[in-house]
């Protein structure tokens, strides 16, 4: 036959081009989903109304809510100004973010087994390694656009809070608003990267969002009661995605997670390093456990 | 122009372990040859799907292989020049029928204006900007065949492609299909309706429980054209007929018997039994349809059997 009909290997060898062709084609399909939209917005409001809103209503008022006993006006007011943001961007991230991301995530992967386009999309040419890659290089953009738009919306809040105040509105040190930001996206992206996970497995958004849900909130707080009295279940719990997020923003913004106020989630269970390398382990499990369930499997 | 486009051996899949399991495929032996319309013909439930699926290495077979343009089943490189649709259309449902398509195509890097031409192709280009949820049945699935048709693949694989289409759908889906075939690409179409194959289709396979019990052209399959002939007594116009034709070319069927001749023997055939003195009451040419073929074949139990039968009669055709 002539060379029209053989197969030109070139164009379609496995590589940089594959996986940057379906990065834009998932790309593409997530920002015009309203669902992402909606998740994300709902993120930002609740973020703001927590970490700002409250508190500021609580500061302006002189009273005591749930979140600030025993805390002084004045350490309240330094959290809601812009130098106090790299302590204060975080503090969501663990319990709070982290659960709405693996919404995310667990939707992103899930829902393409029940609408049939990860059929679709697996005949396209890409293989499954380069579609796979794609989609995970989509959400981590997506989740680093989240980090950016949550940094901007607490500057904004905080910002308002320094007018409104006639503070002073000078922002934090660079490298801490950068490690701020950094350590917020490392834990939003492993809880990401979970769901993603979770939602392959179950092949659908619900049962995996459930499932994700009741382990980040549920059980691995209980476990971590449990480890309280028992050493080996304590011992078990420092290797946990949950410990782990915890006690790397823990650690960062100094948390005593024994007073009444510390915020959920945050722990000082592990040190700073030794988080740090646990949440960067999960990043390289979670995608990897990903890639060998879509490698081997069938697709129906 | 003989070249195998598809090709699979031994392609056999099983769901679940050992005597346990069901066999969806077993043992199937299939070959597409370049430029046809080759029609994948069975009941629901046959394995059509199932074998489509790893000719498109969607899923992996339990044993044997298949083979696309020379290379194995599922190699990126053979995926992509594919267009496939596979039980039902697969879309995001928010999305417009037109950035369900501009998806696809980026997966591949093709250009947007492939995008709107296969949208007109399918008649779709007005309904482009609705959203996939809102489409019709019909809709979806010509949005479907349209996804398989960017790019100008070399195979064309489509799976029921005129489920849910109305009559005039399902129409203009043949001629499409038949305008493919004339543009040269080899289209492998799955089906339940046989009148749809025997119109569109140069070879057939037919399937039934996992196993291809045939595989040849539509004329082949249906068999010569007979003569069906009523006269009386019987049992002389079958004395005669099988003296004529042979004892193996005469089949009585009720009233009638069946004569495996030419047709342009008919005369003859008929001066014999007049001469004989026997009363003819009715001379007819019998043609078979696809679908008495197919029933014969498909019966429970004697599938083995009909296919042995149609093997030895393609043989005498030959």
């Amino acid at each position: 036959m002539s060379a029209a009909t053989s197969l030109d290997l070139r164009a379609s060898a496995p590589g940089p081009s594959a996986v940057l062709n379906s990065t834009r084609a998932d790309l593409l399909r997530l920002r015009k989903w309203p669902a992402v939209w909606v998740t994300i917005g709902a993120w930002l409001a609740l973020n703001a109304m927590f970490a700002y809103l409250f508190n500021y209503v609580t500061y302006s008022s002189g009273t005591t809510n749930f979140s600030t006993q025993g805390e002084s006006r004045a350490e309240l007011l330094a959290g809601l100004l812009p130098s106090g943001l790299p302590a204060t961007l975080p503090q969501g991230m663990p319990l709070f973010g982290g659960a709405i991301m693996m919404v995310l995530g667990a939707i992103i992967a899930g829902n393409g087994y029940g609408w049939g386009t990860w059929k679709t999309v697996l005949t396209q040419g890409p293989s499954r390694t380069s579609t796979l890659a794609g989609s995970l290089s989509a959400t981590t953009v997506l989740i680093a656009g989240v980090a950016l738009a949550t940094l901007v919306t607490d500057y904004a809040m905080s910002l308002a809070v320094a007018l409104a105040e006639s503070r002073s509105t000078a922002l934090p040190g660079l490298g801490d608003l950068a490690q701020s930001v950094g350590v917020a996206f490392l834990v939003m992206e492993m809880w990401a990267m979970a769901g993603y996970l979770l939602g392959t497995l179950a092949r659908s958004p619900a049962v995996s969002v459930g499932l994700g849900l009741v382990w980040g909130l549920v059980i691995e707080q209980l476990l971590r009661g449990v480890g309280g009295s028992l050493a080996w279940v304590d011992t078990f719990t420092h290797f946990l995605p949950g410990t782990s997020a915890g006690s790397l923003v823990g650690q960062m913004v100094g948390v005593d997670p024994g007073t009444p106020d510390a915020t959920p989630g945050l722990l000082d269970a592990l040190s700073y390093d030794r988080a740090l390398l646990m949440v960067v382990a999960y990043l390289v499990l979670l995608p990897t456990l990903t890639w060998w369930l879509v490698r081997r499997r069938d697709v129906v | 122009m003989d070249e195998l486009v598809v090709q699979t051996k031994g392609l056999t899949k099983r769901y679940g372990d050992g005597d346990s399991g069901r066999l969806a495929v077993d043992r199937v032996e299939m070959t597409v040859r370049r430029g046809e319309v080759y029609g994948f013909l069975g009941p629901n439930g046959a394995g059509k799907t199932t074998t489509l699926r790893m000719v498109l290495g969607l899923i992996r077979p339990t044993a044997g292989s298949a083979t696309v343009l020379g290379r194995p089943a599922g190699e990126p490189a053979v995926t992509e020049r594919i267009g496939a649709l596979i039980e039902g259309p697969g879309f995001y449902p928010y999305l417009s029928g037109r950035d369900n398509l501009r998806t696809m195509a980026r997966y591949r890097a093709l250009p947007e204006a492939m995008v709107d031409a296969a949208l007109e192709r399918v008649d779709l280009a007005d309904r482009g900007k609705d959203k996939f949820k809102s489409y019709s049945l019909g809709m979806k699935q010509r949005l479907g065949v349209a996804a398989a048709l960017m790019g100008d693949p070399d195979v064309i694989v489509l799976d029921e492609p005129t489920n849910g289409l109305d009559p005039a759908g399902m129409a203009d889906m043949r001629g499409l299909i038949v305008e493919l075939a004339r543009g040269g690409q080899t289209v492998l179409l799955s089906s339940h309706l046989l009148a749809e194959v025997e119109e569109i289709c140069d070879r057939v396979g037919v399937i039934a429980r996992g196993q291809l019990l045939v595989e040849s052209t539509v004329s082949a399959l249906r068999g010569g054209r007979r003569l069906r002939i009523t006269a009386t007594p019987t049992d002389r116009a079958i004395a005669i007929a099988m003296r004529l034709a042979g004892e193996d070319a005469v089949q009585l069927s009720g009233d009638a018997i069946l004569v495996d001749v030419p047709p342009e023997r008919t005369p003859h055939v008929v001066r014999a039994f007049v001469t004989e003195g026997l009363d003819v009451h009715e001379v007819t040419i019998s043609e078979r349809t696809l679908e008495e073929v197919f029933f014969e074949m498909t019966r429970s139990g004697e599938h083995v059997h009909a296919a042995d039968d149609l093997t030895s009669s393609l043989e005498a055709v030959r």
